[in-house]
């Protein structure tokens, strides 16, 4: 299948194939690649197609990567392509046929759908499909956007598709005398090292001539677009200079309301279902080794993927609305002159506003912009716009610094300090992709170049199908690797060598018996648990790292809490709560009073401003999340780009932390 | 000469040429051909970019982009 952007090929795909889709990655790129099957029985016979949705072009001459990917895949004789569909705007004929008539030079069996076929007619636009089909040569079938009319003369005319016997490029034109024919030419030139844009013009130019011809023979359009007028309507308010930047703003707030609130009710419900399936686990299965592993290892790893899914969900559920609708482009425009000297594009805008509940789907929302470069560096400075898994730890460190009610100035002090905080993130976000702009080469070229499709009513169904790819690419792909590190994380903690673990291993089963009854062997418990943490392997590499830390203001403690929120931020005040034998993790007053009353060797309180101030920053800035790293690895395709990010962030956090402590201390 | 982004708001004319090779062949293939005619429809709050209707579609580009395309004003 192939098309220009924006004519609803999406929809016809999802009409085709249903939920029968494959989404994965074109070798070595980052181009998303969608199969899909269809079923159906024709003639009482069963048949099988295979799809394949390549991306959007307007030409066979590609002008950035994923058209280039589109332009090799319909050229690799290894696709065994049997017929190529090609999916026209049919509100938009003219610039359509362009790509059609290539396409049909390729001498490809060919299939042309007239998309968007209700809308035409709506618009007073008539289009002599007969009377095209037999000028093109090949079967023509109209459809209904809305994915119903036409689907099963589609099929049909898949399956009897021909070989056109019109040609439509300059017999006499030297260029494609000199490849011997049309598609050698399009090898040579639109694939080849050094294209001919002369001969990519005066080739598309005597095809406009042509298609002026049929246009004016087979589309009756009126003078007046209907769809055209109400689009320029809603416009005027949209892209106005006033309303337009506060619709913007609704609908981010919406957004992020969504991402951060409304997510919470599922993300609890998921939590509480692996809790209690953690429960039931491990009291039917014999206690040791396995028991713990699956559900200390398995199961945390599985419910920190699935608790990603309501705020996945929800993301895509916006996005698909605002992209389907059209409102998108709108976005991009009035955006685009802000978001461009940090390298950023208007589409950046909804990710990074996202990027304040959680980088994880908003890393995935990257997609939509397609310039290569901008989607770099918005994916690169995404995790460092503070998400809410920092908040708890924000949270628990200021509440360590200030009383509920302290007052600075007007300003309550804890709602400052976390104020600053998201401000700080911004602030670096945005130099680091002004850093990241100049450091970045591409040879693609930047077009800004882009059609503002007419408003649409969104179509739920396509919506759904997108949020369903989505969140299964995300528990299918990141999923195993937040699986794997949750699982060696896991083992780390509970696990260690030497006499004193083991000794301290008896003790802790000896204890757990009693624990229920007697309150002097539970307390007991919890001092034995702590002891075992800091003799784990976990608990050696903590003390390991300590040198490295001290200038930070830590101590092995949170050296211990810095490597297992290397899963996920919010583990720290867990990890916390145990180190300081607090027990209860839910509880946080707990935590903060021991904290408060933390002394030094020397008497001194451990937790001064300086060391509060140093985490606060350093928990700002290090990528401490497990799901952030599996899922730029999924969508960059490549681990560069990961460790560049993953080096980058430790330094910057390291650094700042560094600075920041020995400033105040 | 005129270039596309001197024009005003509501203001048609007709493309004649391109000042850039490579932007030249991305604007032909979406329609933008010496001959047509386009008008200026929008420009975006910040003075960039642009929206041009042409050949039934509306395309937005930015204001160096629309700076390439030489145009000729319709009375």
């Amino acid at each position: 299948m192939l098309g220009n952007p924006n004519a609803g090929k999406t929809s016809l795909f999802n009409g085709l194939t249903g939920l029968n889709q494959k989404t994965g990655n074109y070798s070595g790129v980052t181009v998303e690649r969608f199969e899909g099957n269809s079923y159906f029985t024709h003639n009482q016979q069963k048949i099988h197609l295979s799809v394949l949705d390549l991306p959007g072009i307007y030409s066979v001459f590609p002008k950035s990567a994923d058209e280039v990917i589109a332009c090799k895949t319909l050229l690799n004789p290894e696709e065994k392509i049997d017929v190529v569909l090609v999916v026209l705007d049919s509100t938009s004929l003219k610039r359509n046929l362009l790509l059609a008539t290539q396409l049909i030079d390729l001498r490809y069996k060919t299939v042309v759908a007239l998309n968007m076929m209700d809308e035409a007619q709506k618009q007073g636009i008539e289009i002599d499909v007969k009377g095209l089909s037999e000028a093109l040569d090949v079967e023509v079938v109209p459809v209904d956007s809305r994915g119903l009319q036409g689907f099963d003369k589609l099929k049909t005319a898949l399956l009897n598709a021909r070989v056109s016997n019109s040609i439509f490029h300059n017999l006499n034109s030297e260029f494609v005398l000199a490849h011997k024919n049309y598609k050698g030419f399009i090898q040579q030139n639109a694939l080849g090292a050094n294209p001919d844009k002369q001969a990519e013009n005066s080739d598309k130019i005597y095809r406009f001539n042509v298609i002026n011809y049929l246009i004016n023979r087979f589309v009756k359009s009126p003078e007046q677009l209907s769809q055209r007028e109400r689009s320029t309507s809603i416009d005027a308010f949209l892209t106005h200079r006033v309303f337009g930047y506060l619709f913007l703003v609704l609908i981010l707030f919406l957004v992020f309301q969504f991402i951060f609130f409304i997510s919470e009710a599922p993300m609890n419900w998921i939590e509480q279902l692996f809790i209690t399936l953690g429960d039931y686990i491990s009291t039917s299965l014999p206690k040791g080794q396995l028991n713990d592993l699956l559900v200390k290892g398995v199961l945390t790893g599985v419910s920190g993927v699935m608790m990603f899914i309501p705020q996945i969900a929800f993301l895509f559920l916006f996005i698909g609305f605002l992209e389907d609708s059209g409102y998108m482009a709108r976005a991009s425009f009035i955006m685009d002159k802000v978001m461009r000297p940090f390298g950023l594009n208007g589409k950046s805008v909804i990710p990074l506003i996202s990027g304040t509940a959680c980088a994880v789907p908003s890393i995935m929302a990257t997609r939509s912009i397609s310039n290569v470069k901008e989607r770099l560096i918005t994916i690169f400075i995404l995790p460092l716009i503070s998400c809410s898994a920092r908040l708890p730890v924000y949270t628990l460190i200021v509440s360590v610094m200030y009383p509920a009610n302290h007052f600075l100035g007007v300003f309550n002090a804890r709602g400052l300090v976390l104020f600053l905080l998201y401000m700080l993130g911004f602030v670096v976000t945005l130099l680091t992709a002004y850093v990241l702009k100049r450091l970045i080469k591409t040879r693609e070229a930047s077009f800004f170049v882009m059609e503002l499709p007419v408003y649409r009513w969104p179509q739920l169904k396509n919506i759904g199908i997108m949020v369903y790819n989505r969140v299964k690419v995300f528990v299918n792909e990141a999923g195993k690797i937040i699986l794997a590190i949750s699982i060696v994380l896991w083992f780390l903690s509970s696990h260690g060598a030497g006499k004193e673990y083991k000794q301290l291993e008896a003790r802790q089963v000896a204890l757990e018996s009693l624990a229920a009854s007697d309150s002097t062997a539970a307390l007991e418990l919890q001092k034995t648990e702590t002891a075992k943490l800091e003799k784990s392997f976990i608990g050696v590499m903590g003390h390991l790292i300590e040198p490295a830390i001290k200038p930070l203001g830590f101590d092995w403690k949170i050296g211990i809490a810095l490597i297992t929120s290397f899963a996920a931020r919010e583990v720290f005040v867990g990890t916390m709560a145990t180190i300081y034998e607090s027990g209860d993790s839910g509880n946080t007053s707990g935590i903060r009073n021991r904290l408060q009353n933390e002394k030094n060797e020397n008497g001194s309180l451990k937790y001064t401003p300086a060391v509060c101030w140093s985490l606060l920053i350093f928990y700002a800035f290090a990528l401490q999340c497990m799901s952030t790293i599996a899922v730029v690895k999924r969508e960059t395709q490549s681990w560069k780009w990961v460790l560049i990010q993953l080096a980058f962030m430790s330094a910057l956090a390291y650094l700042s932390a560094f600075g920041t402590y020995q400033l105040l201390s | 000469m005129l270039s596309l982004d001197e024009l005003k708001k509501g203001q048609k004319a007709i493309i004649k040429s391109f000042s850039n090779d490579l932007l030249s062949t991305r604007l032909i293939e979406m329609g933008c051909l010496p001959g047509e005619t386009v008008v200026l429809s929008k420009k975006a709050p910040l003075g960039c970019p642009y929206a041009i209707q042409v050949a039934g579609y509306e395309l937005s580009l930015r204001k160096d982009e629309a700076s390439t395309i030489e145009v000729e004003l319709v009375a």
